[in-house]
C-alpha cells in the first residue's frame, strides 16, 4: 500500500507502508546506527518522535524481544528505505515488520532516507506525518504539523510505580529515577553488583531519600527538559544532599537545570552510536551512543557550581559536567549503550567508587 | 598531542612486486601516506623494488630508490641517508618483516633510528603464533585451540589430540600462504611439511577448525594517547574456511544484531590498546552462528589490503591518519579530509550497502584448482556501492570484467537439484551461481546453509534476485517492473535478454518513465554533515546528488578496474598520471573506476570519482550527469579501451588517438595494409574464426604458428603451435567465450624481442628508449626479463626501430602513447604488435630515462607538440643507467597452474634492477624478485631436446660456479658428453631417488626445466616444476632466464655491496 511522509514544510516523499496502518504526527528525527534499530525503537527517549534510520536496509537481522530496552516501541513511527522480507540472525523471535504490526507502530519504507536526511540537516529538526490516505490535503495538514508539540513525554514513558532489581544483594543501594530509562541502565548497575530501585519521575525528593540510596542515577527520557518543571524541583533537592549522583542524558540536562543553568534545542541533534566524546579530565576520546535533541548551554555555566567534563569534538557542545564540590557527574551520551558503542561504560564504574 | 619535532626524516619501506596476497593496495597505503608525511614538512626517504607503482614517483618522496628489498639494502640506505625514523608499516607483510628484523638486529639502534607507527615488540605480540595466543588469554580475548610446532610429528600428535579437521597457519607468510586445512593425517602431513618450509621462521599454527562460523573483520584506529575508533567492520559472506581475500565481502555486516556488533567491537578495541598499536589494525574474528562463541583469527598491525578496502568503503583515509598518527598527532587533533568540519576520531556511518569480490586468475590458469581454501588466490578485486544489497552485488559482478553480468551467467541449469547440491560442496569461485540455480530449481534454503554455512540473509538476497530474473523472463514487462529490477540494478542488457526485448527497447522505456541512475555520496557521516570532497555511487530511485558543473573543459578518465595478470597497476599509474596532467591544464577531472586497491579511487586524485562498473551503460550514465568535454582511453589498459566506441556512441570525443585508428591497429587487414604502405614487415599469418581455417592458416604458413584473439591484453589464450591437434585444441579453448572479432594465426618467428613506447604529437614522436627481452620471442613481453638500453641490437636496428615506430605512429595518427613489439632476426626487423595506448612499460621507462612520458603524452592530446612541451623529438640519448625490469610470478599460491612461459601472460608483478652496469642490475633485478642464490649449489637439469646444445653451456658456466649438477637420463648423457660432470637421476615414476625425491628433500637451489610442447598436465615434467614452486625451488622454463641468472651469478662476489641509485634524482 502506497503511504505518504509530509513534513511540516510541505516536502512529500512517497513510499509504501510498512508496519500498523495508522496516520501519525510526530517529530521527525534521524539515527545513523547501523545496527540496533530494535534498542532504537524500545528506547523511551524517542517517545514523540518517528525516527528515520539512516541506514538503507533494515530488519535484516529481525528482532529478539531480549534486546528490548523497554516493555514497548516509544517510537511513533519508522521511516526507512528497505524492510528486510526476511532476518536472519540465531537470536531472532520475529521479523520486524511483524514487530511494528504487533505493538501497533506504522512506518514507511522506499523513501530516499538520505535525502530526507539532507532536509533535516538544512532545515532542522521538523514535524510530520505518516499517512496512506491518497488523498491527503497539505492545506489541511500542514497547519496540525505547525501545532504538534511532544508535550510531557516522560509522564508517558516512566514507570507506574516503584520497583527494585536485585544485584548481588551486597553491592550498594542506587535509587534510579525513571525519566523513561533504558533497561540497561539498570543492567549495567546491578550487573556491577548494585541493587536498584527504581522511581516513577514523579516520586518527591524525599520519598527517595527516605530510602536512603547510596547513590542516585537520573536516567535518559524524552521530550524538551523544560517541560519537566516538577522534575527539576526534586531534583533541585536531590543537589542539596550528599548523595551521589550520576545521570545520563535527560537526567543530565534536569541536573543542570535545576542548578541554574540552561538549555536549548539544537539543530537536528545527536542520533546514533558513532559520536567522539572527550573526557577534558584525561584528553581521551571515546565513541559514544548518543540520542539527544537538547543540549546543556556551555557559555551559561556557573563555574561555581559546574564546569564542562565531556564534549563533543565534532562540534563541541557539551557532552558531560562535573558538579564543583560535590559528588555529582552528569553525561549528556549512553555510557549504558544499546545500541551502540560500550567505550564509556567505564563510568558505571566511576560512579560505584563514589559510592565508596 | 601534537607532532613529534624529532621526527624530521623518515624512511618509508614499499612491499616490492605485487604478489597474490600483496597487491595494488600498498602503493594505495603508502602513496597516501607519504603524501600525508611531505604535508608534515617531513622528508621522506622511499625504497620499493616495484616500478609499477605511484609511490616510487619524484613527487611523491623526496629520494626513491628502487632496490632489491633486503635487509641488506636497507642497511645501505639507513646508513647513507641517515633517516631518524623508519616506517614500516604501510609496505605490507613485507615491509613490516622488514622493519622488525632491522630492529631485531640491533642496527637501528645503534644508527639511532626509530621505528614508527609500532615497536617491534607490538609486531612480535601480533604476528608471532605463541606469543600472539599468550597475549590474546591474558586479556580474556579467545582463540581456537592451537599449538605452533616446528615438526610434521608434533602436528600430527596435536591434531589427533583436538580432533580433524585442523587449520594449518605457517608464521610470517603471506596471504595465507602454504595453509590449509587437513581433514585427516595424510592432508595434515602434506599441507605442513610444505608450510614449515615456507615459513620464515619455520613455525606452524595447527588450530581447531571453525570452518562455517561467520567471519567478520574489524578495521581499528588507535593513536599513541590510547584513544581508539572502529573504522568499519565487514562481514564474509563466504564462511570461515575461505581466506578473506577470495571471500565476496560486504560492509558494514547485515547479520549481526547490535549485541554481537559491539562484543566484537569491543573485543577489537581491547586487542589493539593491549598491543599498544599506533596506527592501524586489522581484527578477523570467526563468529559461532548460532552462539555468542567467538575466536579471534588473527590480527595484521599495520594497513592491509582489508584496510584499503574499508577507506574506500567508508571514506576514512586510514593510511593517511596512520601516518600522521605516527608522527605524534592524536585522532582528534587530524581532521577528517571528506567532511572538513569533524575530526578523525569518529566512526564512518554508511547509508549504503559495500560488496566486494576478488578477481581470481583461473582464466589464465584453465589447469588450476579453482577452490578456494585458507590460501589467497585472488590477484585483485573490485568493489562496488549500492543502497542494497541486491544492487550492490549485481554491480560487483559486472565489474569483475569476466563475461559475466548476472547470475545466470555460469551455466548450470544442466544440474538437477540435487546434483547442484552435490556441487555446492566444491568451495569454488562460482558457487554463487550454483546457489542460484538450486533457488532456480526450488532447493530450500536450509538444505543450501547446512551445506554453504552461508548465512540464509544472503541466501534470501539470491532468491530475491531469482525471483526477479523469472518475473522478467515470464511477466510482461511494465515501469513498475523494470524499476524494480533497476533498483536491484540488472543492467539493460540483461533485462533485454530476459524479456527478448532489445537494449533500446529497454532503455527507451526507461527514460520515457524517469528511471534513470541517481548519484549519491560517500561522506563517511551518513550525510549528517555536509561533505567537502565526497565521491559518488549509482543507485536507481531516489534523489541524485551529484552536482553538475561547468567548467570551461572537464575530461573523463576511464580507469583500468581490478587487478589482474595482464592489466596491473601499471595502468593505475597512467591513469593517476593522466589525470593529474590534466588538473595541471585546468581541467576539471573526472575518474571512474570500481577498484578499491588503487590510487585512482582515492577520493583527492581528480575533482570527482565515481565509483562505479565500467560498462558502457554504467559510464553513460556518468557521461548524462556530467557532460564531459571528452574522454581518455588510452591510458586505462583494455578495460578503458573497451569502452572507446561505447563513448563515442553517446556523443563524448575521444581525446588522442582516435577510435578507428585503435581498430586499424587491431584490425587484420587494415593493419597489414598500413604496414605495406610504410614499407615494414611483418610475420606472415591470417585472419580465422574456425578451427578448420585455422588449420589451412597454419598449414600454408608452415609450423610453429602463434593463434590469438584480437582485442586483448596479456596474450590472454594465446598459444604456440606446432600440430594441427594443438591448432584445434586452441581454437576451442579461445572459442569458449563467443568472439566479437576474429582469431589471428601468425607464423612464429624466433628471434630477439624489442619493445618501444613512445609518444606521438601527429607529427612528431619522442622515443624515451628501445628496451631489449632477455627471453626470445615466444614468451610474453610482459613474462620476459626486459632491459633498457637494449645491449645486443646495433646502431643500424636501433635506427629501423626508430624509423618504423615514426612511420607507424604517423600512420595510425597516434596522439598521445603508442606501444610497439618488434622481432629481430638478424638485421631484420618485424613488427608484431602494436597498441596504440599506454603499456606496461611506461612507468618503468619513464622512472629510468627521467621523462614523465604520461604527462608529456598528456600534454599532446591536449594540443601541445612534443617541442612546445620542451623535449626534442626522436629516439632519446640512452641513459648512463642500465634498468632491468625482472617478472614475478605467484604459481606457488595456484595449485595446478602450469608455470613454464609462453605467449600467454603468467606473472603477477615486477621489481627492477638499476645500475650503471649491466651485471648490477641483473644482480639487483633477481635479487629483487626473491632470487637469493647460491645457498646449497645443487641444481637439476632436464630440457627437451631441442634445447641440449644450449643447456650444455649453462650446465658448464653453473659447474663453474660450483654447482652441483644433476640431471635426467637423456640430458646427464648430453652433459657428460659434452665434459660436463653431471649425476643422472631417475624419473619420477623410476625407482628412487628420482628428481622429485631431491627436490622434496629440500637441498635443490634451482631446476632447470624447458617443456615438451603441449598442455598435457600430467606429464612428468609438468609434476617437477609444480613440485619445485610449490616447496619454493626456484624454477626456469626458459633457458635464456637461465643463461642471464648463470651471468648474473658470475658476477656476484664482487659486488658484496651494492651501489644505490636514487631515482628522484635522475
Amino acid at each position: 500500500m502506497r503511504a505518504f511522509l509530509i513534513l511540516e514544510d510541505g516536502t512529500v516523499l512517497e513510499g509504501i507502508r510498512i508496519g500498523a496502518e495508522k496516520e501519525i504526527i510526530s517529530e521527525i528525527v534521524f539515527n545513523t546506527s547501523m545496527a540496533g534499530y530494535p534498542e532504537v525503537l524500545t528506547d523511551p527517549s524517542y517517545a514523540g518522535q518517528a525516527v528515520c534510520m539512516t541506514y538503507p536496509m533494515i530488519g535484516n537481522y529481525g528482532v529478539c524481544r531480549e534486546d528490548m530496552e523497554s516493555s514497548r516501541p516509544w517510537v511513533d513511527g519508522l521511516i526507512i528505505r528497505e524492510l528486510a522480507r526476511r532476518g536472519s540472525n540465531f537470536r531472532k523471535d520475529v521479523d520486524l515488520g511483524r514487530f511494528l504490526e504487533e505493538f501497533d507502530v506504522p512506518g514507511i519504507a522506499g523513501i530516499d532516507t538520505r535525502a530526507l536526511t539532507k532536509i533535516l540537516r538544512e532545515k532542522g529538526t521538523m514535524n510530520g506525518m505518516i499517512t496512506t490516505d491518497e488523498a491527503y490535503s497539505l492545506e489541511k495538514i500542514l497547519p496540525r504539523l505547525k501545532a504538534y508539540t511532544t508535550g510531557k513525554v516522560v509522564e508517558k514513558a516512566t514507570c507506574g510505580q516503584k520497583y527494585v532489581q536485585r544485584g548481588s544483594g551486597e553491592g550498594k543501594k542506587v535509587a534510579l529515577l525513571d525519566l523513561g530509562a533504558k533497561e540497561n541502565i539498570a543492567r549495567s548497575l546491578t550487573r556491577r553488583g548494585c541493587d536498584v530501585t527504581v522511581y516513577p519521575a514523579f516520586t518527591k525528593a524525599e520519598e527517595i531519600l527516605a530510602d536512603r540510596p547510596d547513590g542516585i542515577m537520573l536516567s535518559n527520557g524524552p521530550g524538551d527538559p523544560k517541560e519537566c518543571t516538577s522534575i527539576i524541583k526534586e531534583i533541585g533537592k536531590l543537589y542539596e544532599t550528599d548523595i551521589p549522583v550520576f545521570a545520563i542524558c535527560l537526567g543530565h540536562q534536569l541536573m543542570a537545570l535545576a542548578t541554574g543553568a540552561d538549555t536549548f534545542k539544537m539543530k537536528y541533534g545527536h542520533r546514533g552510536g558513532n559520536h567522539p566524546v572527550k573526557d577534558l579530565r584525561t584528553g581521551r576520546v571515546y565513541i559514544s551512543s548518543q540520542n539527544h535533541g537538547y543540549v546543556v548551554d556551555m557559555d551559561k555555566l556557573d563555574p561555581n557550581v559546574a564546569v564542562p567534563a565531556f564534549i563533543n569534538v565534532n562540534d563541541g557542545t557539551n557532552e558531560g559536567l562535573a558538579y564543583t564540590g560535590k559528588k555529582i557527574f552528569t553525561v549528556q551520551f549512553h555510557p549504558e549503550a544499546c545500541p551502540g558503542p560500550q567505550d564509556s561504560a567505564y563510568l558505571f564504574d566511576r560512579f560505584i567508587e563514589m559510592l565508596n | 598531542m601534537p607532532k613529534n619535532p624529532n621526527i624530521k626524516k623518515v624512511l618509508v619501506i614499499g612491499s616490492g612486486p605485487i604478489v597474490i596476497g600483496q597487491a595494488a593496495e600498498f602503493d594505495y597505503a603508502g602513496t597516501q601516506a607519504c603524501r600525508s608525511l611531505k604535508e608534515e614538512g617531513i622528508e621522506v626517504i622511499l625504497v620499493n623494488s616495484n616500478p609499477a607503482t605511484i609511490m616510487t614517483d619524484r613527487d611523491i618522496a623526496d629520494k626513491v630508490y628502487i632496490e632489491p628489498l633486503t635487509v641488506k639494502v636497507l642497511e645501505q640506505i639507513i646508513e647513507k641517508e641517515k633517516p631518524d625514523s623508519v616506517l614500516p608499516t604501510l609496505g605490507g607483510q613485507a615491509g613490516l618483516n622488514l622493519g622488525m628484523e632491522l630492529d631485531e638486529s640491533g642496527f637501528l639502534n645503534k644508527h639511532n633510528v626509530t621505528l614508527l607507527g609500532t615497536t617491534a615488540r607490538t609486531i612480535r605480540k601480533a604476528e608471532d603464533r605463541l606469543e600472539f595466543k599468550e597475549t590474546m588469554e591474558k586479556i580474556g580475548e579467545p582463540c581456537a585451540a592451537s599449538l605452533v610446532v616446528e615438526n610434521v610429528r608434533d602436528g600430527a600428535d596435536f591434531a589427533g589430540k583436538i580432533g580433524y579437521p585442523v587449520v594449518l597457519r605457517p608464521a610470517y607468510t603471506l596471504g595465507g600462504s602454504g595453509g590449509g586445512i587437513a581433514h585427516n593425517r595424510m592432508e595434515l602431513e602434506e599441507i605442513l611439511e610444505n608450510g614449515l618450509r615456507l615459513s620464515r621462521v619455520g613455525q606452524v599454527l595447527v588450530e581447531r577448525c571453525i570452518a562455517g562460523w561467520k567471519e567478520i573483520e574489524y578495521e581499528v584506529m588507535r593513536d599513541s594517547a590510547g584513544n581508539c575508533i572502529t573504522v568499519c567492520n565487514m562481514e564474509n559472506m563466504d564462511p570461515v574456511g575461505v581466506h578473506t581475500g577470495d571471500s565476496i565481502v560486504v560492509a558494514p555486516s547485515q547479520t549481526l544484531m547490535d549485541k554481537e556488533y559491539q562484543m566484537l567491537r569491543s573485543a577489537a578495541l581491547n586487542i589493539i590498546d593491549e598491543l599498544e598499536i599506533t596506527g592501524g589494525c586489522n581484527v578477523q574474528f570467526a563468529l559461532h552462528p548460532d552462539s555468542f562463541e567467538y575466536c579471534v583469527i588473527e590480527v595484521n598491525p599495520r594497513v592491509s589490503r582489508s584496510s584499503a578496502l574499508a577507506s574506500k568503503a567508508t571514506g576514512y583515509p586510514i593510511a593517511k591518519v596512520a601516518a600522521k598518527i605516527a608522527l605524534g598527532y592524536t585522532l582528534d587533533e587530524i581532521k577528517n579530509a571528506v567532511t572538513g568540519k569533524t575530526y578523525a576520531s569518529f566512526e564512518p556511518a554508511l547509508d549504503y550497502c559495500v560488496v566486494k569480490i576478488p578477481r581470481l586468475p583461473f582464466d589464465k590458469f584453465i589447469t588450476a584448482k579453482r577452490t578456494l581454501t585458507t590460501q589467497m588466490k585472488a590477484t585483485g578485486e573490485v568493489m562496488s556501492i549500492c543502497t542494497s544489497f541486491e544492487g550492490a552485488l549485481m554491480k560487483a559482478i559486472r565489474s569483475l570484467e569476466q563475461h559475466v553480468d548476472c547470475l545466470f551467467d555460469y551455466d548450470f541449469s544442466a544440474l538437477s537439484a540435487e546434483e547442484l547440491l552435490d556441487r555446492m560442496k566444491k568451495v569454488d569461485d562460482q558457487r554463487i551461481y550454483v546457489i542460484a540455480e538450486a533457488l532456480r530449481k526450488g532447493v530450500d534454503y536450509d538444505a543450501i546453509h547446512d551445506i554453504t554455512m552461508i548465512d540464509n540473509w544472503f541466501i534470501d538476497k539470491l532468491a530475491v534476485i531469482v525471483e526477479m530474473e523469472n518475473a522478467l523472463k515470464k511477466e510482461p514487462l511494465n515501469p513498475e517492473l523494470l524499476r524494480e529490477a533497476k533498483r536491484m540494478e540488472f543492467p539493460d542488457s540483461v533485462i533485454a535478454r530476459l524479456t527478448g526485448l532489445s537494449e533500446e527497447e529497454i532503455k527507451g522505456m526507461r527514460y520515457k518513465n524517469g528511471i534513470t541512475a541517481v548519484f549519491k555520496m560517500v561522506d563517511t557521516c551518513a550525510a549528517e554533515f555536509e561533505a567537502a570532497t565526497p565521491y559518488y555511487y549509482s543507485c536507481f530511485g531516489g534523489e541524485n546528488e551529484a552536482v553538475e558543473t561547468h567548467p570551461t573543459k572537464k575530461v573523463l578518465v576511464l580507469g583500468s578496474g581490478p587487478i589482474r595478470i595482464g592489466q596491473g597497476i601499471e595502468f593505475d599509474y597512467c591513469s593517476v598520471h593522466a589525470t593529474w596532467a590534466f588538473a595541471k591544464a585546468g581541467y576539471e577531472t573526472v575518474i571512474v573506476n570500481n577498484n578499491p586497491e588503487t590510487v585512482s579511487t582515492d577520493f583527492d586524485i581528480a575533482d570527482k570519482l565515481y565509483f562505479e562498473p565500467l560498462t558502457p551503460e554504467d559510464v553513460e550514465n556518468i557521461v548524462n550527469i556530467e557532460k564531459p568535454d571528452g574522454a581518455v582511453v588510452q591510458f586505462g589498459g583494455q578495460t578503458a579501451i573497451k569502452l572507446t566506441e561505447s563513448l563515442m556512441k553517446m556523443g563524448v570525443p575521444i581525446l588522442g588517438t582516435s577510435a578507428e585508428n585503435v581498430d586499424a591497429a587491431e584490425d587484420r587487414e587494415l593493419f597489414d595494409k598500413i604496414l605495406e604502405e610504410c614499407g615494414i614487415p611483418r610475420p606472415s599469418g591470417g585472419t580465422v574464426y574456425t578451427a578448420e581455417e585455422a588449420k589451412k592458416v597454419a598449414n600454408q604458413l608452415g609450423y610453429p604458428v602463434l593463434v590469438r584473439p584480437s582485442y586483448v591484453l596479456g596474450g590472454q589464450g594465446m598459444q604456440i603451435a606446432i600440430s594441427d591437434a594443438e591448432v584445434e585444441e586452441f581454437m576451442a579453448i579461445i572459442n569458449r567465450i563467443a568472439q566479437d572479432h576474429p582469431i589471428l594465426v601468425d607464423k612464429y618467428l624466433q628471434g630477439k624481442e624489442i619493445e618501444v613506447d613512445a609518444v606521438c604529437d601527429g607529427t612528431d614522436i619522442l622515443i624515451p628508449g628501445i628496451m631489449e627481452h632477455i627471453e626470445r620471442a615466444g614468451v610474453h613481453s610482459g613474462d620476459s626479463i626486459s632491459v633498457y638500453p637494449a645491449q645486443s641490437i646495433g646502431e643500424k636496428v636501433k635506427t629501423t626501430i626508430a624509423e618504423y615506430t615514426k612511420k607507424l605512429a604517423k600512420a595510425l595518427h597516434v596522439i598521445g602513447l603508442i606501444n610497439i613489439q618488434f622481432i629481430v632476426v638478424g638485421e631484420e626487423v618485424y613488427v608484431i604488435e602494436v597498441n596504440p595506448r599506454s603499456s606496461r612499460t611506461v612507468p618503468y621507462i619513464s622512472k629510468v630515462t627521467g621523462i614523465p612520458i604520461v604527462d608529456l603524452a598528456a600534454q599532446v592530446i591536449m594540443g601541445k607538440t612534443i617541442a612546445e612541451s620542451g623535449y626534442v623529438p626522436g629516439l632519446q640519448k640512452e641513459s648512463e643507467y642500465v634498468a632491468i625490469k625482472m617478472p614475478v610470478f605467484s604459481f606457488e599460491k595456484i595449485r595446478g597452474a602450469e608455470i613454464s612461459l609462453g605467449p600467454e601472460m603468467k606473472s603477477t608483478g615486477e621489481c627492477l634492477g638499476i645500475s650503471k652496469t649491466f651485471h648490477e642490475a641483473l644482480y639487483k633485478a633477481f635479487l629483487g624478485a626473491g632470487v637469493r642464490l647460491p645457498r646449497y649449489r645443487r641444481m637439476i637439469i632436464t630440457v627437451k631436446d631441442a634445447d641440449k646444445g644450449e643447456a650444455i653451456e649453462i650446465g658448464r658456466r653453473f659447474e663453474k660456479l660450483g654447482y652441483k649438477i644433476y640431471a635426467t637420463r637423456s640430458t646427464a648423457n648430453a652433459l657428460k658428453e659434452a665434459g660436463v660432470r653431471a649425476r643422472q637421476v631417475n624419473k619420477i615414476r623410476q625407482e628412487s631417488p628420482t628428481v622429485m625425491d631431491l627436490i622434496l628433500g629440500h637441498e635443490i637451489d634451482l631446476v632447470i626445466d624447458t617443456p615438451t610442447q603441449g598442455r598435457d598436465k600430467s606429464r612428468d615434467g609438468f609434476l617437477i616444476r609444480r613440485t619445485a614452486i610449490e616447496t619454493g625451488v626456484n624454477c626456469l622454463t626458459s633457458l635464456d632466464t637461465a643463461r642471464a641468472l648463470a651471468t648474473s651469478l658470475e658476477h656476484i662476489g664482487k659486488e658484496e655491496v651494492l651501489t644505490l641509485v636514487d631515482v628522484a634524482s635522475l
